[in-house]
């Protein structure tokens, strides 16, 4: 599909082999969000019965119309590096052997997260086929990426907006040392604090899981709080709005009073607007608290709890000390190190942080945080 | 300034690109209609290799509701975050002072030029009757 670069050399060295690179290589890093791909939609035949095998034949997916599943070519085709188009066919991250290649050997990744986009089922309208599809990706991540490949942990994908189900799909897994993580997308039917996604925050407390929330979601819901902008420029801006009406919602719904064990991680939406967030609903809480009395503490203490974030997207502000205060205020602990392979906005783990970064703090980044979240049995 | 002989010319027409590493350094060769370009092959920004990018135009706006497009296929585009580099000058669009690329000469010689020397030919046996890509790097 990458019609337009034409013959290219293979690099005699990645820039991942860079020698500058190699000591650092011995950081054990633990990435928060890969994005694995199907190499086409029968990928997930074996893993359908054949009654939503055919409904899918049949009658495809129903989603809010024009929401599509293929994301062409949002900045680069398939929003992905153009340098991660596996030689044997097929899309970005649908080859085990590039993204060990090119990534997972490249680089020394410990774990990988996997994060499944697309043809999911989240976003579906038919809920049982919403069910069906979730289930079928987990199968086919744990078999075509956890089983061959132990440094990828598959996540569990679950059809949120029927949280019963979701929370079946969370039990049916969590045994299963090769899932690592409950996964959700930040654009719901509903702010994600809402009670019909409560079953869903039971059951990963109840197995020490923690969700992740990513970024997009085809609800239909548009990017802005006024409708649809113009620009991709403005709905790759827009995901830390989606981000921030996750968090609110959670703390003032109450979910972390009911499930005070409960690890959130938001996922590819950057991490900059936290701290004018937590001081805007500090201040409020001060003055509105008798409205959200079920909160027994500051919005900020259940943020500072609970709230996990992976720095990529990194902001990139012309003075790094600026970021470094950022991150300093949301706390070193909170912050997980991803690369979004193989998309566009990929970060380079040895190369997405400010240089002024001790080694300490990098290595709670790159490794530390991300062993004390997921569930790496 | 040692020049390198990096292809002999009929490998490299009009619309093809190599990378090739001389004197430790990756450097993308270009041939854009038939004009040769030399660029470092590691974007500034984040190290994305731009043998891989995408080559574009140059389009900008005197105002909104308007825009003129240029340099058809002169900008070269990071595979990665898609930061713009001018193929003449390797400086970035949005940053030209602080993210450029550098910028060799490059062009193609006579076989017997060549032969003639002095270039470093480690990889190709020249011979007079061909025409050869070099580059000088500094």
């Amino acid at each position: 599909m990458n019609l337009d670069a034409p013959f290219v050399a293979e690099p005699r060295h990645e820039s991942a082999a860079d020698p500058e690179r190699q000591p650092k290589a011995r950081l054990q890093i633990i990435d928060g969000d890969v994005h694995p791909a199907l190499r086409t939609p029968a990928d997930l035949k074996p893993y359908l019965s054949q009654r939503w095998w055919e409904h899918f034949q049949t009658w495809g997916g129903r989603r809010r119309s024009g929401m599509s599943y293929e994301p062409y070519p949002k900045s680069q085709p398939r929003a992905s590096r153009r340098d991660a188009w596996p030689a044997e066919g097929g899309a970005p991250g649908s080859s085990l052997r590039l993204m060990r290649e090119q990534y997972l050997d490249a680089y020394g990744i410990e774990y990988g997260i996997l994060g499944p986009l697309g043809l999911t089922g989240q976003s579906e309208f038919n809920l049982d086929f919403a069910g069906a599809l979730a289930s079928a990706v987990n199968d086919w991540q744990r078999e075509s990426f956890s089983v061959p490949e132990p440094r990828l942990k598959s996540a569990i994908v679950v059809p949120y907006d029927d949280g019963e189900a979701a929370a079946r799909e969370i039990d049916k897994r969590a045994d299963d040392p090769a899932f690592a993580q409950v996964f959700m997308l930040t654009r719901s039917q509903e702010p994600a604090g809402r009670k019909r996604y409560w079953p869903i925050y039971a059951a990963a407390e109840r197995h020490g899981l923690p969700v992740g929330m990513h970024v997009f979601g085809a609800s239909g819901h548009p990017y802005t709080g006024a409708g649809w902008p113009s620009y991709y420029i403005e709905e790759s801006s827009g995901h830390s709005t989606s981000c921030q009406t996750v968090v609110t919602s959670l703390v003032m719904e109450g979910v972390f009073e009911r499930f005070p064990k409960l690890k959130v991680v938001i996922i590819e939406g950057g991490f900059g607007w936290l701290p004018a967030l937590t001081w805007r609903l500090d201040k409020l809480f001060e003055r509105m608290r008798s409205e959200v009395p079920h909160l027994k503490r500051r919005p900020s203490e259940y943020i500072r709890e609970h709230i996990w974030l992976t720095t990529q997207p990194m902001e990139e502000p012309k003075d790094p000390r600026q970021l470094l205060d950022v991150m300093e205020w949301i706390g070193w602990d909170r912050l997980l190190f991803a690369s979004d392979y193989p998309h566009w906005d990929f970060d380079d783990p040895f190369r997405a942080f400010p240089a002024a970064l001790s080694r300490e703090r990098l290595q709670q980044i790159l490794t530390g945080n991300g062993k004390a979240v997921y569930r790496l049995a | 300034m040692p020049r390198h002989v990096i292809a002999r010319a009929e490998d490299l027409p009009p619309g093809t690109r190599k990378l090739v590493h001389v004197a430790g350094r990756d450097i993308v060769i270009l041939n854009i209609k038939g004009e040769l370009f030399a660029l470092s092959n590691k974007c500034p920004h984040k190290g994305g290799s731009l043998a891989r990018g995408k080559l574009t135009g140059l389009v900008l706006s005197a105002e909104p509701g308007t825009y003129q497009y240029s340099r058809a296929g002169e900008m070269l585009r990071c595979p990665w975050h898609g930061w713009e580099f001018d193929v003449r000058t390797g400086r970035s669009w949005c940053d030209p002072d602080r993210l450029r690329l550098m910028n060799y000469r490059v062009s193609v010689e006579p076989g017997a030029a060549v032969a003639a020397g002095p270039y470093v030919a480690e990889t190709f046996a020249v011979t007079v009757e061909d025409a050869y890509v070099v580059v000088e790097t500094r």
